[in-house]
């Protein structure tokens, strides 16, 4: 591994150029086994999580932590899932879940389209709300949500519920739309219009097809807000209306020390979904970018 | 190789500018209603969630607002009282003092390390990246609470794994410490966990941002005879400073609302008067005790002192939107 005589070498899978092949090398291996022994930091707690939820109760009990789970069971994991409460908070969750992603994403995107596109009085205004609107902590408002889902008779219930998730992902949304948007040359559309489009068919035939990763994006961001939010769920929902993080929490406090494998297996299973749909929409996103589209 | 995981460049959120859109020259001479109608859907539905009980919340802060008009008595305007009675009680300055030092700190252990992360993460090989950003994506994508319950399991005091290494590696680690059991070592597991899933968030959006620092510019600055330092200070750093800015201002925002790990460690069984940050004690005001116009001063003062601390940054983002698309 001579770092000082070797010609540059011809390596050139890295995605940055190296400007010094020879103190490159050196870097990128030590970045490499930074990678590993930071990855596998990092991973510990889910590892942990997915063990201890296939650990038999019996190992629970004994002094030296199971670091490896010889005897993988999936009694806690049918232990939830014969739960009742558990199916009313995934149904609840997903009912929640589903409409607030629809609602949220399609304002959003017709909010972002406005202020990318067009130039309108009060535009400026409505960028500095999207802005402040995302620095509002919830507990500096749950106390009048509260009151006032409680005077239109929707506390525990699922629209009230959902009004409050539209009302955070919005913004956040709109901000993330508007940066795609604004990603997308304005010259596509103008050249499609020369072509003999109609401003809204180009529109519809140029750019949109190229947002789709942005509203991936956002409906991804929508779904785990909705499918992961405790807060505003705490304050308004109750009676037997609970959502999954409520429900986890319900059974949680009273499992503890006595159920810890039920407990982590409640936790994979809130986690799966979430999981499982990050990873499959993750290639998709990487397609689609629009850089080199326009050349200047 | 298989797949060079550029997972996290569609997913910043301010995308390339170098190609600087051309200006948007629609709509100079026409007045049109259609953006209007464009907005006016989230324009409703966020008055209606954010908007109205922003305005309730100023009138009930301004209210005797407790159990008795919960059930039905008229609401009496009390002027300041509430901000007095909040402003007079000292602790309400203790819970302040805690979430802003609980906030800076944790927010600013997460964008070093985070950051950090990103600069490695540039200079390592295709697998190691993916490895990472695999792994990082994991965590990032698990849910708060399911990972709040194994952080418990890792730091139980008797079957807890923290326990377990600590009481073998350090010699004067007393046995089934309770982590629990006293604000310092519960804040300090708040602080742990919230840095662990935000870190992800943080690395992804630094890296995006450093992946768009054009090579170009790197090496006419080397011909140029800058040095490595400089070569950071003048091209990287100029690049990314937007970048970090946004992140640093959701780091603050998110860390300063940090409610959902406290709440749920104080509820397996930590004591509340000494780990009480701004959201719990919102919520044991308002929600636990039913003195809803104590705590929407409270909420109030929150408000305020968010907005307070956050605009030099939301001006910065508002400029730089403006510079990008003027």
């Amino acid at each position: 591994m001579s770092t000082t005589t070797a010609p540059p070498s011809a390596k050139d899978e890295a995605v940055v150029p190296q400007r010094n092949p020879h103190r490159g090398r050196k870097v990128r291996i030590a970045a490499n086994t930074f990678a590993v022994v930071v990855g596998l930091i990092w991973f510990f707690p889910i590892y942990w999580m997915i063990s201890s939820a296939l650990l038999p109760n019996s190992e629970f009990r004994s002094s030296t932590p199971v670091f490896v789970n010889l005897h993988p069971t999936f009694e806690h994991v049918q232990g939830v899932l014969s739960d009742d409460r558990f199916w009313s908070a995934l149904s609840v969750s997903a009912r929640v879940t589903a409409i607030a992603v629809v609602v949220a994403v399609f304002l959003a995107f017709l909010t972002a389209v406005a202020i990318s596109r067009f130039r309108f009085a009060g535009r400026g205004a409505l960028i500095a709300t999207v802005l402040v609107i995302q620095m509002i902590p919830a507990e500096a408002l749950f106390i009048s949500q509260y009151k006032m889902l409680d005077g239109w008779g929707l506390l525990n219930s699922v629209f009230g519920l959902t009004l409050l998730y539209v009302g955070i992902i919005v913004p956040f949304n709109v901000w993330i739309l508007k940066g795609f948007i604004d990603g997308v040359p304005v010259e596509l559309e103008q050249a499609a219009m020369i072509d003999g489009c109609t401003r809204f068919g180009a529109f519809f035939r140029v750019t949109l097809p190229l947002l789709g990763p942005g509203l991936v994006t956002a409906a991804i961001f929508a779904i785990i807000t909705a499918w992961n939010e405790y807060t505003l769920a705490l304050v308004v929902m109750g009676g037997g209306n609970e959502t999954l993080p409520l429900w986890l929490q319900t059974f949680s406090g009273a499992n503890q020390a006595t159920n810890w494998g039920g407990i982590m297996a409640g936790s994979v299973l809130i986690a799966l979904p979430v999981i499982i749909l990050f990873m499959t929409v993750q290639t998709r996103m990487a397609a689609g970018l629009t850089a080199g589209a326009v050349k200047g | 190789m298989a797949s060079p995981a550029p997972v996290v460049r569609a997913k910043r959120p301010t995308p390339p500018t170098d190609d600087a859109p051309a200006p948007v020259v629609r709509n100079v001479k026409r007045r049109s209603a259609l953006p209007y109608l464009l907005v006016l859907g989230a324009v409703v539905m966020v008055a209606l969630a954010l908007g109205y009980p922003l305005v309730r919340q100023f009138v009930l802060a301004f209210q005797e607002y407790g159990l008795a008009q919960s059930f039905g008595m008229p609401a009496e305007f009390v002027g300041l009282q509430n901000f007095q009675e909040v402003l007079s009680d000292p602790y309400t300055y203790e819970v302040f003092a805690r979430s802003l030092i609980f906030c800076f700190v944790t927010a600013a252990v997460t964008m070093i390390i985070g950051v950090f992360f990103a600069f490695v993460m540039i200079r390592m090989s295709g697998w190691a990246r993916t490895l990472i950003q695999t792994i990082l994506l994991l965590v990032w994508s698990i849910p708060i609470v399911s990972s709040l319950t194994v952080w418990q399991l890792l730091f139980d005091t008797r079957f807890g794994a923290v326990n377990w290494v600590l009481e073998r590696a350090v010699p004067w680690w007393q046995d089934d410490y309770n982590w629990l059991g006293q604000a310092t070592g519960m804040l300090v597991i708040a602080s742990i966990i919230v840095t662990w899933m935000s870190v992800p968030l943080v690395s992804f959006m630094a890296y995006s941002g450093l992946a768009q620092v054009p090579d170009e510019i790197n090496e006419a600055a080397e011909l140029d005879g800058a040095n490595g330092w400089e070569r950071f200070r003048f091209v990287t750093v100029p690049v990314i400073a937007p970048v970090l800015y946004l992140i640093g201002l959701l780091q603050i925002i998110w860390d300063l609302r940090v409610f959902t790990q406290i709440k749920i460690l104080q509820d397996s069984g930590a004591s509340l008067e000494d780990t009480d940050v701004l959201g719990t004690y919102i919520f044991r005001l308002g929600i636990g005790q039913g003195d809803f116009g104590m705590a929407s001063a409270t909420a109030t003062i929150v408000l305020f002192l968010t907005v307070f601390v956050t605009l030099p940054y939301v001006y910065q983002l508002f400029k730089n939107d403006k510079e990008e698309t003027a």
